[in-house]
């Protein structure tokens, strides 16, 4: 660093210009004052980027991880809710401190982890008004654009003021293979700012001072580890999709279609390996397909896929669209996770072999936590903090509850199905039963749900219904191990690709049936997922209201196939269903 | 190397404030439009600390490209991917070793290419630019290559080595303030905030009075006597016949030098070329280069570039465990990779 300051400076023609260029980014007022024939737009310009760096600086956070060094951090909610990456973390621990650039220090949390995508999110304590930034469309950002970087590189910022660097957009939708380590950077953009050590986990932002990304990485070669030009952060868009289930205190774990494309000769990204236990083998997709488009973004290059499978969570549904023999198709497909949960585990503890005693993550907690954390940690197999996921599912049951208006009678719902024929629904604390023209199906709503998925063809449609009315009723306690999964497009078939119009998801087992509870942020349950063996395809109900407070409507699918919708025309008592 | 900076340093910083305001087109338009007049190249590498890849411009809507003359263009074929994905076979048309560029041509129509104008006043110290290069092999098939920015920072003779060994170019080169300097970056196009070609990113060197690694870019005057040259057949000649010489140019391709003593044996054989009339063949192990006995492919172009322009090139080579002697015929002037 010295070099490259001293050197200028001792050079007898360069200090006019220095003084002159330092004059002209201080402050405004210096520059019109010596320069006023600098045109207005350039000084608005000016005055406009120094106030975004002010905020994004605000929301700028160094944490330090003890003697392991360190890195940067940026606060996304106002009650202190911090982005950052898996490994700046990871050295820390559960508890770490935290600084922002008011000089003041915070104790903070850790909440949630992504290891393979290399984010954590952290908690910081003490305050319901910390200064924030909003993620922004990641997708809208092209080459060229201009962004700036807050953070913590060498771990210079010992008055806790973040570091600026400054420089454009190079690429975007870059594909950075995994490096020696799991930590896959897929869909990062990239930037000629300057990254380097310590700026990890610190916030990328554009002209409008919004979040585009978390910086992580960073194209070391040759020349040490400094700063050579290329810059990688994840994008605003991959953590939109993450936040729910970093919120939820959970190892999160990233998606996998199981399958492997590969480019033809012709250039097509054509299936060449898929696994016969996937969702997408049970959905119809075959080797040598031509991979269209995934999860609503076309798949032009294998690298194009590995982009978007890598910025989807595990669990969620997507479209995938495939051409065989010049027919295309579009299906929905359950993606799995790339690891099992003992792997994840491993990957965050560290691995085998590496000791445990600076708080290893997943592992016991070898030093005793600070009095502030201890209420705000908990530890649970499979969780970074299981405390934070009581938060989440504890918001969700108060938005539920603030929606039931206790009738604990019988629901009676009636109406037509899309073909016109009648069909009457009653559910009750004993009994399901549910009237179509195929039959009568009847459910003991007190027995195990599992035994006896009907209607038939529908893969559970009673038994999720009758938990529909129980949670809507009593909340998540009545159904027993109710945990938050994270959140999920609420219409896998309409995904937005830049992970908007999420919804809350809750994840049960209770009387022998795995249930998922899609909750919208007015405490509506709008989807239902059952299964009665993990084996079995789910019963997928799709709770709507088409038309601003129209009549409901239930879309049921089991596997490929429309079980059927149902337009409902009458509730009884009325008002019951929220 | 002297540095001479100027008030341009202050003018680029007012530019940059209002970057998006005085343009009339945007930097992100700019760098759409130029950015399909890279190309990525692919060749010899692929080896520890040398990469099989760098970057080319294409100078002509028929296919010719300009890139950095390396060990990348040493393959039988060289692999060319457009912007927009296209593969094509790239031929090498030849080198101009002086300024250490290659000429090479993908059989396409109807491309986008930059014009390469003979104009000194493009850039002088603090002209705001953008270097567009496949540094570090970041985009693949379709994916844009990577835009940086940045500045003149000095207009200079370029005063650099690589390794022990001198670079041969000495004119003046523009001195970058970004770092362009990157494993892939050779051969990569400098462009102006409106997207006139500036000059080509050179290959990587370092400074020789700091050390310092250089981001420079060889300006566009040079541009078009080289293309010139290459295209003509008349190679540029060097002023120092004691540089190396390559043999590519009587038709002999030695193995990739990826290896800090690569053994000297022949890759190829141009048919009908001098090495072919004299009988050359491929994976025979060039042990002397006249009475000059040789171990490593460097000697073979260091022990050939000693020969004068027009002397006989002479060849020992042991193929199948004999000793044979060949003559090449006289050595061409100038010439080195």
């Amino acid at each position: 660093m010295n070099q490259v300051s001293d050197t200028p400076v001792s050079h007898p023609q360069w200090r006019p210009y220095l003084a002159a260029a330092l004059a002209l980014l201080t402050t405004s007022q210096v520059v019109s004052a010596t320069h006023s024939a600098v045109d207005p737009e350039v000084l608005a310009a000016e005055r406009q980027r120094v106030e975004v760096i002010r905020s994004g600086s605000a929301a700028a956070v160094a944490i330090f991880a003890g003697d392991s060094g360190g890195g940067s951090g940026v606060l996304v909610t106002p009650d202190g809710y911090a982005l950052t990456n898996f490994h700046v973390v990871q050295p820390a621990g559960v508890a770490m401190t935290c600084g922002l650039a008011d000089g003041r220090l915070y104790e903070a949390v850790l909440v949630g982890l992504d290891p393979t995508g290399d984010v954590a999110l952290v908690k910081l304590l003490g305050r319901a008004d910390f200064p924030c930034v909003s993620l922004a469309d990641s997708d809208r950002v092209e080459p060229g654009d201009w962004c700036f970087a807050a953070g913590n590189p060498f771990l210079l910022a010992t008055d806790l003021v973040p570091s600026i660097s400054a420089g454009i957009v190079s690429g975007i939708h870059r594909y950075q293979e995994p490096a020696g380590t799991i930590l896959e950077y897929t869909d990062c953009i990239q930037v000629d700012a300057a990254i380097n050590p310590g700026n990890s986990g610190g916030g990328l932002f554009d002209a409008a001072g919004e979040l585009i990304g978390i910086n992580g990485r960073a194209s070391f070669e040759k020349r040490g580890r400094v700063n050579v030009g290329a810059g990688y952060a994840i994008s605003a868009n991959q953590l939109r999709k993450f936040m729910g289930c970093l919120r939820a205190g959970r190892v999160c774990d990233h998606a996998t279609l199981g399958a492997t494309v590969s480019t033809a000769a012709d250039g097509r990204v054509v299936v060449s390996d898929i696994l016969q236990s996937s969702d997408a083998w049970r959905r119809g997709l075959q080797y040598d397909d031509e991979i269209l488009a995934l999860a609503g973004r076309p798949v032009r290059s294998v690298n194009a896929f590995k982009n978007v499978l890598g910025t989807l969570p595990a669990g969620w549904q997507v479209p995938l669209v495939y051409r065989r023999d010049g027919r295309r198709t579009e299906v929905l497909v359950r993606l799995a996770g790339v690891h099992t949960q003992a792997e994840l585990t491993n990957l965050v503890s560290g691995g085998a072999g590496e000791d445990d005693q600076k708080n290893g993550l997943g592992g016991p907690a070898a030093a005793p936590l600070p009095e502030a954390i201890h209420e705000v940690f908990t530890a649970r197999p499979g969780y970074a903090n299981y405390h934070f996921n009581m938060v989440e599912r504890d918001r969700v049951a108060r938005a539920i509850a603030t929606r039931a208006l206790g009738h604990g009678g019988t629901w009676t719902l009636a109406g037509r199905l899309s073909d016109g024929a009648e069909f009457r629904i009653e559910l009750s604390d004993s009994e399901g039963l549910i009237d179509l023209p195929t039959g009568t199906s009847v459910l003991d709503a007190t027995a195990a749900l599992d035994a006896n998925p009907v209607p038939p063809g529908s893969g559970g449609m009673l038994a999720a219904l009758l938990l529909w009315r129980r949670l809507t009723l009593e909340g998540p306690a009545a159904l027993g191990g109710t945990s938050y999964l994270g959140t999920a497009p609420r219409d896998p078939r309409r995904l937005d690709p830049a992970g908007g119009d999420l919804v809350d998801v809750l994840e049960t087992a209770v009387a022998g049936v795995e249930a998922r509870f899609a909750v919208d942020d007015a405490g509506r349950i709008c989807g239902i997922d059952l299964r009665t063996s993990p084996e079995a395809d789910p019963c997928e109900i799709q709770i709507s209201r088409p038309g601003a407070g129209g009549p409901l409507q239930l879309d049921v699918h089991h596997g490929i196939e429309r079980f059927g919708t149902f337009l409902v025309e009458s509730v009884d008592p009325a008002g019951v269903v929220p | 190397m002297r540095w001479r900076y100027g008030a341009g340093i202050l003018a680029s910083l007012a530019a940059w404030a209002g970057a998006t305001s005085v343009a009339d087109v945007t930097p992100q338009q700019v760098i759409a439009d130029a950015t399909r007049k890279v190309v990525k190249l692919y060749g010899a590498g692929g080896l520890r600390g040398l990469e099989g890849y760098q970057t080319g411009i294409l100078i002509t809507p028929d296919g010719q490209i300009l890139t950095a003359s390396s060990t990348v263009l040493d393959a039988d074929e060289i692999d060319c991917v457009l912007d927009d994905g296209r593969r094509y076979a790239a031929r090498l048309v030849g080198i101009d070793p002086r300024r250490e560029l290659a000429l090479l041509q993908i059989d396409a129509t109807d491309l986008s290419a930059f014009v390469i104008e003979h104009n000194p006043a493009l850039a002088t110290p603090g002209t705001r630019v953008i270097a567009l290069s496949n540094m570090f092999g970041v985009a693949a098939g379709d994916e844009r290559v990577t835009a940086q920015r940045g500045v003149v920072a000095a207009v200079v003779p370029l005063e650099a080595r690589r390794g022990a060994a001198e670079a041969p170019f000495q004119g003046a080169v523009y001195v970058l303030d970004c770092t362009t300097n990157n494993p892939g970056s050779p051969g990569g196009a400098l462009i102006d905030s409106r997207g006139r070609l500036l000059g080509i990113l050179g290959k990587e060197l370092r400074s020789t009075a700091a050390g310092v690694w250089l981001n420079y870019a060889i300006p566009t005057n040079e541009l078009g006597p080289a293309r010139a040259g290459i295209a003509s057949g008349t190679v540029v000649p060097s002023d120092d016949t004691t540089r190396p010489f390559d043999l590519r140019l009587l038709g002999a391709l030695l193995v990739p030098d990826m290896l800090e003593r690569t053994p000297p044996f022949v890759e190829s054989v141009e048919p009908g070329s001098p090495a072919d009339h004299a009988g050359l063949a491929s994976d025979d192990l060039v042990i002397a280069v006249g009475s000059a006995s040789v171990t490593t492919r460097t000697a073979v172009e260091r022990a050939a570039g000693r020969l004068a322009p027009g002397d006989p090139v002479r060849l020992t080579v042991i193929r199948a465990g004999r000793l044979i002697d060949l003559e090449l015929g006289p050595r061409p002037a100038g010439a080195t990779p």
